[in-house]
């Protein structure tokens, strides 16, 4: 078993430090929750409400986009060129030192 | 004004399963919902998707549980209060409420439960500076009567179903369609997607993709609508402009009724579920405690304790033991009466 750091930084600009485990199939979304972060997370991790959306700050090699994320992504409001949506982001040992930013709310 | 024992706020699968735990105590329940159906965010948002973890059901679509749900309740008499939004409580003297909606219907009731999830579901607004000054004068979230855009020009934006059907639907009604999307690719139903491209080869709905509806202009009421295309910004006369980017809950006027709120939930006595206000219940994603599990059977635990007390507020002196529809059957608002048959024991000689 091993834990991954991760960095991120909520929208009032403040980074939160925190450890996510790689054995629970948690993702990204369920993370931000579990650390009481300002993430909805509505439709529950099925890329169908864009409230875990979130800027890629660092440079990781991230699981490629699926359908369902990118069409998401298509209709959400405030989408850079590097927004995901966490929920879609599995916590794996390669998220080592991953910066994120949470995207504002809509 | 619409009378009954417990106004049930939010019609998803929390509060249709209140309508049969109060069936059963003899409690009649009208349930009000933003949304213009019952379901919730099952018949919203993953209506065709499973669900795994309804005791008894080992996988069930939501749209399925929704349907079981209101025919599991339906000898009970449900009303509802459909596409409304709950808006003010007003306490009485006698300790009972009445809450008014957005459009002005007024329900009374001694008990109050609200279980509107995550609160009521509002229109995803794109960020277009002046879109709330034309609200209503040509910008409409949703479609109450296609016939307003007989032929009118009509300019819809997003790329999920609620977009390209509506632009199906509008393209024999409308002078002119007009479908923007920030991508080429849309995001529905492969007939409905298939659909678009006929109608856009038969000339009767214009798409401009990607692009972004990013101004809107007129005095009084939308005249036209500024479409932004990589550099190029392209001026269409409108008369109507139909953004349908999906919908998301808010909590809504309810946050403004006096109720303890904690992280947008609730907070509730887990004894019955009761709110800071005594009559006022929270029961399912709505409200919060500690050990609290936004899950559907949990809901259903909730609003099952909580009709026991909604009927010990209102039979003050009537003593009250658990039934079980198995022994005592269940017998309907309507005259219907439902038990488990005799069985017939016959001594073989």
């Amino acid at each position: 078993m091993m834990d991954v750091n991760i960095v991120i930084k909520d929208r009032e600009g403040v980074m939160h430090k925190v450890i996510a485990p790689t054995d629970m199939a948690m993702n990204l979304m369920e993370v931000c929750k579990s650390y009481e972060l300002p993430v909805e997370g509505i439709c529950g991790g099925m890329a169908m409400c864009a409230s875990c959306q979130c800027y890629i700050l660092s440079n990781h090699d991230l699981p490629k986009m699926q359908d369902e994320e990118e069409a998401m992504l298509s209709e959400a409001f405030y989408v850079e060129d590097n927004s995901r949506l966490g929920c879609q982001i599995n916590i794996t040992s390669a998220l080592e030192g991953l910066l994120v930013e949470l995207a504002p709310e809509s | 004004m619409i009378k009954t024992d417990i106004l049930i706020i939010g019609a998803g699968p929390t509060g249709l399963f209140t309508v049969f735990e109060a069936g059963l105590l003899k409690l009649r329940c009208h349930l009000i919902d933003a949304l213009p159906h019952p379901g919730g965010q099952c018949s919203e948002l993953y209506p065709k998707k499973p669900i795994y973890d309804i005791p008894g059901l080992p996988e069930i679509l939501a749209g399925d549980l929704t349907k079981n749900l209101l025919e599991q309740g339906k000898q009970f008499e449900p009303g509802f209060t459909l596409g409304e939004r709950a808006e003010t409580i007003e306490k009485q003297e006698d300790g009972s409420f009445i809450v008014t909606t957005n459009k002005g219907t007024k329900h009374h009731a001694p008990i109050v439960a609200i279980a509107g999830g995550l609160g009521s579901f509002e229109p995803r607004k794109p960020l277009i500076d002046n879109i709330t000054d034309f609200e209503d004068k040509g910008v409409e979230y949703f479609i109450k009567d296609p016939e307003v855009y007989r032929n009118k020009r009509v300019v819809i934006s997003g790329g999920g179903d609620s977009a390209l059907d509506w632009s199906i639907f509008l393209a024999d009604i409308a002078s002119e369609v007009t479908l923007v999307h920030r991508r080429n690719e849309f995001r529905g139903a492969l007939d409905s997607v298939e659909r678009v491209q006929e109608l856009k080869l038969l000339g009767k709905i214009n798409i401009i993709t990607p692009a972004e509806v990013t101004a809107l202009e007129g005095f009084n009421k939308i005249e036209s609508v500024v479409v932004t295309k990589g550099d190029e910004k392209i001026r269409l006369r409108a008369d109507h402009f139909i953004p349908l980017f999906g919908l998301s809950p808010k909590l809504g006027p309810i946050g403004n009724w006096g109720l303890e709120i904690e992280k947008n939930a609730i907070k509730v006595d887990t004894l019955d579920y009761q709110t800071n206000i005594a009559g006022i219940f929270a029961i399912g994603d709505v409200n919060t405690y500690e050990g609290k599990l936004k899950l559907i059977l949990c809901g259903f635990h909730e609003a099952t304790l909580m009709c026991q007390s909604a009927y010990k507020i209102l039979n003050p002196n009537k003593k009250l033991v658990l039934k079980y529809t198995t022994v005592s059957g269940i017998n309907g608002f309507d005259g219907t009466r439902k038990e488990a048959p005799k069985a017939v024991v016959k001594a073989i000689v």
